[in-house]
C-alpha cells in the first residue's frame, strides 16, 4: 500500500540524490573517525585529490570515461527490463576486440583509419559478449543475470588464457601483450592542449572522453527519439503491452543487449589504447560493475549517467589520493566508501524520499496558508 | 450519548483528508447500523477508496473520529482495525498463491513458533465458520488452483476469522462472473443476519440496488446524499454520483449490417499446456453491426479477441480480414492495423496502455513506427503532441495535458484515450474488450455513444463484454460463449437476460452455430 511518495522533479533528480550522497559521506566519515583519521581532513584529501589540480581533473575524468561506457551499457539493457551484470565480460572481451586492431593496423594504416576500425571491433567483440546471454534470454528463457554473471567468469578466464598463452610479447614474464604502433594510440588531452598552445597537467585522460561523451549524446537519441528506442522502453515497463503494438519482446531483448555489450565494449579504447597501450591483465578493473551503480544513480538516463560516472570517477582518484596521503587508510577504504554510495544511492534510496515527501509537502501548504 | 437507540456498528464523524492539493474526503459523517448491509457509491477518484482505507489503518485522516459500536477508536494502522473488529477484503485479494486456504488463513495469527498447534485449532475454527456462514471452502487445495470467487471467500474467512464485526469490501464484484455475484451476495446477506455489518464499496448501480439496505453517494470527496435503497431508484443514484442526468442506455436505430468484413473458421486455440481454449470458433462480423460477445468471463472470450488480433496464434481455422487469411498467412499485430483491424484490449492497464508512459506516448502505441508519428529517422515529437491534443479535444480526455503520465489519469479517461487511438486511424474493423471496465458512469454513456456512431458509419464492431447489461445495450446481434464455444446467437430483439444466461450456462440455443 505504501507506493514511494511522489516528489516534485528538482527533489527527485537533485535533492534526493544529495541527500543520499551526503548520508554515505557521512557513514564514511564514521568509519574514518574510527580508524583514528581526521573525518574532515579525510574529505578535504578526497576532494582537492580528485578535483583540487588538473592532474587530478585529468584523472577523475579518465575514470569516468569507463563507467560512462559501462554505465550506458547497463542503462541501454535496463530499458529493456533486462539486469546485464556482464558489462565487465562484454568490456573485457570488447577491449580485446580494439586492442587486436591497435596491434594489426598501429603500425601500418593511419590514425585515422586505426580509431573506427578499434571502435568497431570494440563494439562488435562486446556485443558478440552480449549476444550469447541476450538469445539465451530471449529464445530459451535463461534468466539474464545469472547468464551474464556466468559470462564475466568465462571472458575473465578467456582473456588470461589468451595473454599467457598467444597474445604475451615472447620473452617477457608478465602476461601482457607488446605494446601498440604510435597510430593506434588515443591522443592524450595534456597533448592535444599543447598542440593547441594550452598547458594542462599530464594524465591518462585522452580522446576517449570525447567518444564517451558521443555515445551518451547518441543513447539519449536513440532511447528518447526514435521508434526503436519508444519500442525498447514499452518491452521493458510492460511487455503484454509491447506485443500488443506489434512490438517483439524476443528481438528488443536481442537488440538491446547488442547494444548494451557494444558500449561496454568501448571501455577499451580509453583503458588500452587511450591509456596503456598494451593488452594487458583485468584492465576493466570492475568498472563493469561499478557501471550497475553509475547506471542506478543515473536514473538510467545519460545525463545522470555523465554525472554518476564523474562522481565515482572522483572517488576512485580522490580515494588514491587519500590512500597515499593517510596511512591508515588504504585503497579498501575507497571500496567501502564506494560501496557506500551505492548502498544509499540505490539499494536504499527510498530510506529518505518518504521524509522528503512528508517534509516538501508540509512546506508548501505552510506556503499556500502564508498566501491566504 | 443517550442509549434511545443501538450505537452503529461504525460511525464516522467530519473525517477529513487531503493528499497535497488534492482534498480527497471533506468533512465525511456517516454511520453503519449493526445488522445491516450499506452500500458505498461513487464515481472513480470520488474518495471511496481513500475513505475506507482511513477506516482500514492503511491513511491517516487529518482531522475527524471513527467511533465503533459507540467507543471512539484511534486506528493507526490495520492491525489496530482488525483489533477493533474490522475486516477488509480489498479488490486485488492479499493472499499467497502458493499457500493452502488453511495457510493462508492463519497467516500472521498462527499463535505460537510452531505451526502445528495453530493450524489444527483454526481448522476446527474455520470449520466452525464455515457452517455458521456456509462459506465452504477446501481448507487444504492451494489458493491458485481455486476459482476467483472462492479465492475472495478466503479472504472474507481471513477477515472472520480475525474477528470482524464489520466488513468492508471495495468493488467485490469487479473479478466475479454474476453466479458469483450471486454467491456473494447470499453469503453477505447471511452475514447480515447473523449480526455483522457490511460496507460495499462499489460504482455498480445494480449490485447497490440488488443487496443494501442504506447506501451513501460520494461526489468529488465529500457526501452528496444518504438513502434508504428501497426508496430511490438507480437513475436518482447515477444523478446523484454524476451531478448531472445520466443516460442509462444509449438510442440508437435498427442495424443496416453490409457487407462481411471479418470472417472466423473454425477458430481452434490452445493454451501453453496444450488445453484448447476455443474449440472451432466460426462467425461473420459485417460493417455497419456491433456483435457482442456474452459468456461468463473465462470462457474463451479473452482468447478468441487475442487471436483475432494476432496476439495468440491459433492451432487451427482460419481468420479472413481484406482477403488475407491472418492464420495462414501469420499476419502479425502491426500488419493487422495495417488491414483496418483495431482493438481496444480487455484489459487496459496489462496491455493497453505502458503505466509509466505520458499520455502522447501512449496514444502512439501500435501506431508508433507510422509515417505520421516519424519524420526521418526520429519520432516527430512535435507532431505527436499535437494528435494527442486532438484526440483529446475529440474525446473529451481531462486532463488534456499530452505530457502527464497515464497513471495520473481516471479509468474512464484512459479508455476514452486508449478508444481515440484506436478509432482515429480509421480502422474497418474494431474488436473492443470490456468497453467499460473500470469507467466511471459519465464516461460510459459517452464511450457507448461513440460505438454507436462508429457503427452507424459502417465499422464492423465485435465487443466482449462481461456486464450482460452493457452487451443487451450495444448489440445487434449476440453470440454466447461456454467452455471456448459458441453455444448461441440471438438477434437483440429476440434476446432476454434469462435466454443469455442459460445459453452462458452451457444449455444449446436455438440458431445454435
Amino acid at each position: 500500500m505504501s507506493a514511494p511518495a511522489k516528489l516534485p522533479r528538482w527533489a527527485e533528480l537533485g535533492l534526493l540524490p544529495l541527500i543520499n550522497l551526503a548520508a554515505a559521506l557521512i557513514l564514511s566519515g564514521v568509519v574514518v573517525k574510527i580508524l583514528g583519521e581526521s573525518p574532515w581532513a579525510a574529505f578535504k584529501l578526497l576532494a582537492s585529490g580528485a578535483l583540487g589540480t588538473q592532474e587530478g581533473i585529468g584523472y577523475t575524468l579518465y575514470y569516468a570515461t569507463n563507467f560512462i561506457f559501462t554505465g550506458l551499457g547497463v542503462a541501454v539493457a535496463y530499458h529493456a527490463g533486462l539486469f546485464n551484470i556482464g558489462c565487465e565480460g562484454q568490456a573485457y572481451i570488447g577491449g580485446l576486440g580494439s586492442g587486436l586492431v591497435a596491434l594489426w593496423l598501429g603500425d601500418s594504416a593511419p590514425f585515422l583509419v586505426v580509431l573506427p576500425v578499434a571502435i568497431l571491433a570494440g563494439a562488435t567483440f562486446g556485443a558478440a559478449w552480449a549476444l550469447i546471454p541476450g538469445w539465451l534470454q530471449a529464445r530459451r528463457g535463461s534468466h539474464i543475470v545469472i547468464t551474464t554473471i556466468m559470462f564475466n567468469f568465462i571472458a575473465a578466464s578467456l582473456m588470461t588464457y589468451l595473454l599467457v598463452n598467444i597474445l604475451i610479447k615472447p620473452g617477457q614474464q608478465s602476461p601482457e601483450s607488446r605494446e601498440f604502433g604510435a597510430q593506434a594510440l588515443l591522443p592524450a588531452v595534456h597533448e592535444l592542449c599543447a598542440k593547441l598552445g594550452l598547458t594542462f597537467s599530464p594524465s591518462p585522460l585522452n580522446l576517449a572522453f570525447a567518444l564517451a561523451l558521443l555515445a551518451a549524446a547518441l543513447v539519449w537519441v536513440l532511447v528518447w527519439r526514435t521508434r526503436w528506442g519508444y519500442a525498447l522502453r514499452v518491452t521493458g515497463q510492460n511487455p503484454s503491452a509491447a506485443v500488443y503494438a506489434g512490438i517483439t519482446p524476443s528481438r528488443i531483448v536481442i537488440q538491446a543487449m547488442l547494444l548494451s555489450g557494444a558500449l561496454a565494449g568501448c571501455l577499451g579504447l580509453n583503458e588500452l589504447l587511450g591509456s596503456q597501450h598494451r593488452i594487458l591483465m583485468d584492465f576493466p578493473g570492475g568498472a563493469g560493475f561499478v557501471g550497475i551503480a553509475v547506471a542506478l544513480m543515473g536514473r538510467n538516463h545519460p545525463v545522470g549517467i555523465l554525472i554518476s560516472a564523474i562522481l565515482f570517477g572522483a572517488l576512485a582518484q580522490g580515494g588514491s589520493q587519500l590512500a597515499f596521503d593517510m596511512p591508515k587508510i588504504n585503497r579498501d577504504m575507497v571500496v567501502v566508501i564506494q560501496g557506500l554510495v551505492i548502498l544509499f544511492c540505490g539499494a536504499l534510496e527510498n530510506v529518505f524520499r518518504a521524509p522528503l515527501g512528508a517534509l516538501l509537502a508540509r512546506f508548501s501548504t505552510a506556503e499556500k496558508n502564508a498566501a491566504v | 450519548m443517550v442509549e434511545k437507540s443501538v450505537a452503529p456498528a461504525l460511525e464516522l464523524r467530519a473525517v477529513d483528508k487531503r493528499f497535497g492539493s488534492v482534498h480527497a474526503n471533506r468533512a465525511i459523517s456517516f454511520a453503519v447500523a449493526p445488522g445491516s448491509i450499506h452500500g458505498l457509491i461513487g464515481e472513480n477518484g470520488a474518495g471511496k477508496s481513500t475513505l475506507m482505507n482511513i477506516v482500514y489503518g492503511f491513511h491517516r485522516a487529518d482531522s475527524g473520529e471513527i467511533w465503533v459500536n459507540g467507543l471512539r477508536v484511534d486506528i493507526t494502522s490495520p492491525q489496530a482495525a482488525i483489533a477493533a473488529g474490522i475486516g477488509m477484503v480489498h479488490q486485488h485479494f492479499m493472499l499467497v498463491e502458493n499457500f493452502t486456504v488453511l495457510e493462508n488463513v492463519v497467516l500472521g495469527v498462527e499463535g505460537g513458533a510452531l505451526l502445528s498447534g495453530g493450524l489444527a485449532r483454526a481448522r476446527a475454527e474455520l470449520e466452525k465458520l464455515a457452517r455458521d456462514y456456509a462459506l465452504d471452502v477446501p481448507l487444504d487445495t492451494v489458493v491458485s488452483e481455486l476459482p476467483v470467487g472462492l479465492q475472495q471467500r478466503v479472504e472474507i474467512l481471513k477477515a472472520l476469522y480475525r474477528g470482524a464485526q464489520i466488513l468492508i469490501l471495495d468493488e467485490p464484484t469487479a473479478v466475479l462472473t454474476p453466479q458469483e455475484a450471486d454467491a456473494l451476495f447470499k453469503m453477505l446477506r447471511r452475514l447480515r443476519d447473523e449480526g455483522k455489518s457490511v460496507v460495499l464499496v462499489t460504482h455498480k448501480l445494480r449490485e447497490i440496488m440488488v443487496i443494501t439496505d442504506r447506501v451513501t453517494v460520494m461526489r468529488q470527496g465529500a457526501i452528496v446524499g444518504e438513502v434508504v435503497t428501497a426508496t430511490t431508484s438507480p437513475r436518482e443514484l447515477a444523478e446523484k454520483m454524476v451531478g448531472r442526468a445520466v443516460l442509462l442506455r444509449v438510442e440508437k436505430s435498427l442495424a443496416q449490417p453490409g457487407v462481411t468484413l471479418l470472417a472466423v473458421r473454425d477458430l481452434e486455440v490452445r493454451d501453453r499446456l496444450g488445453v484448447a481454449r476455443l474449440k472451432g470458433v466460426s462467425f461473420d462480423l459485417h460493417a455497419g453491426e456491433i456483435v457482442g460477445i456474452a459468456g461468463v468471463s473465462g470462457n474463451g472470450q479473452s482468447e478468441l479477441l487475442e487471436a483475432l488480433a494476432g496476439i495468440r496464434y491459433p492451432v487451427r481455422g482460419s481468420i479472413l480480414l481484406g482477403g488475407h487469411d491472418l492464420v495462414r498467412e501469420h499476419v502479425g499485430p502491426r500488419e493487422r492495423r495495417a488491414l483496418g483491424l483495431a482493438h481496444v484490449p480487455e484489459d487496459r492497464l496489462r496491455m493497453g496502455v505502458v503505466a509509466s508512459f505520458s499520455a502522447e506516448d501512449n496514444a502512439i502505441l501500435g501506431y508508433h513506427d507510422r509515417a505520421e508519428c516519424n519524420r526521418g529517422a526520429l519520432l516527430d515529437r512535435t507532431a505527436i503532441r499535437q494528435a494527442c491534443e486532438e484526440k483529446m479535444a475529440a474525446h473529451d480526455v481531462r486532463p488534456a495535458l499530452p505530457t502527464l503520465r497515464i497513471s495520473a489519469f481516471s479509468g474512464g479517461n484512459q479508455q476514452k484515450l486508449v478508444l481515440a487511438r484506436e478509432i482515429d486511424v480509421d480502422p474497418r474493423v474494431l474488436l473492443i474488450g470490456q468497453p467499460t471496465r473500470g469507467v466511471d458512469i459519465g464516461a460510459i454513456e459517452f464511450i457507448h455513444k461513440k460505438l454507436v456512431a462508429l457503427r452507424d458509419a459502417g465499422k464492423a464492431l465485435l465487443i466482449v463484454s462481461v456486464e450482460l447489461d452493457e452487451i443487451l445495450g450495444l448489440a445487434d446481434r449476440i453470440l454466447v460463449m461456454n467452455a471456448g464455444e459458441i453455444v448461441g446467437e440471438l438477434l437483440r430483439a429476440d434476446a432476454t437476460e434469462e435466454k443469455i444466461g442459460l445459453m452462458m450456462a452451457g444449455v444449446k440455443g436455438e440458431g445454435a452455430v
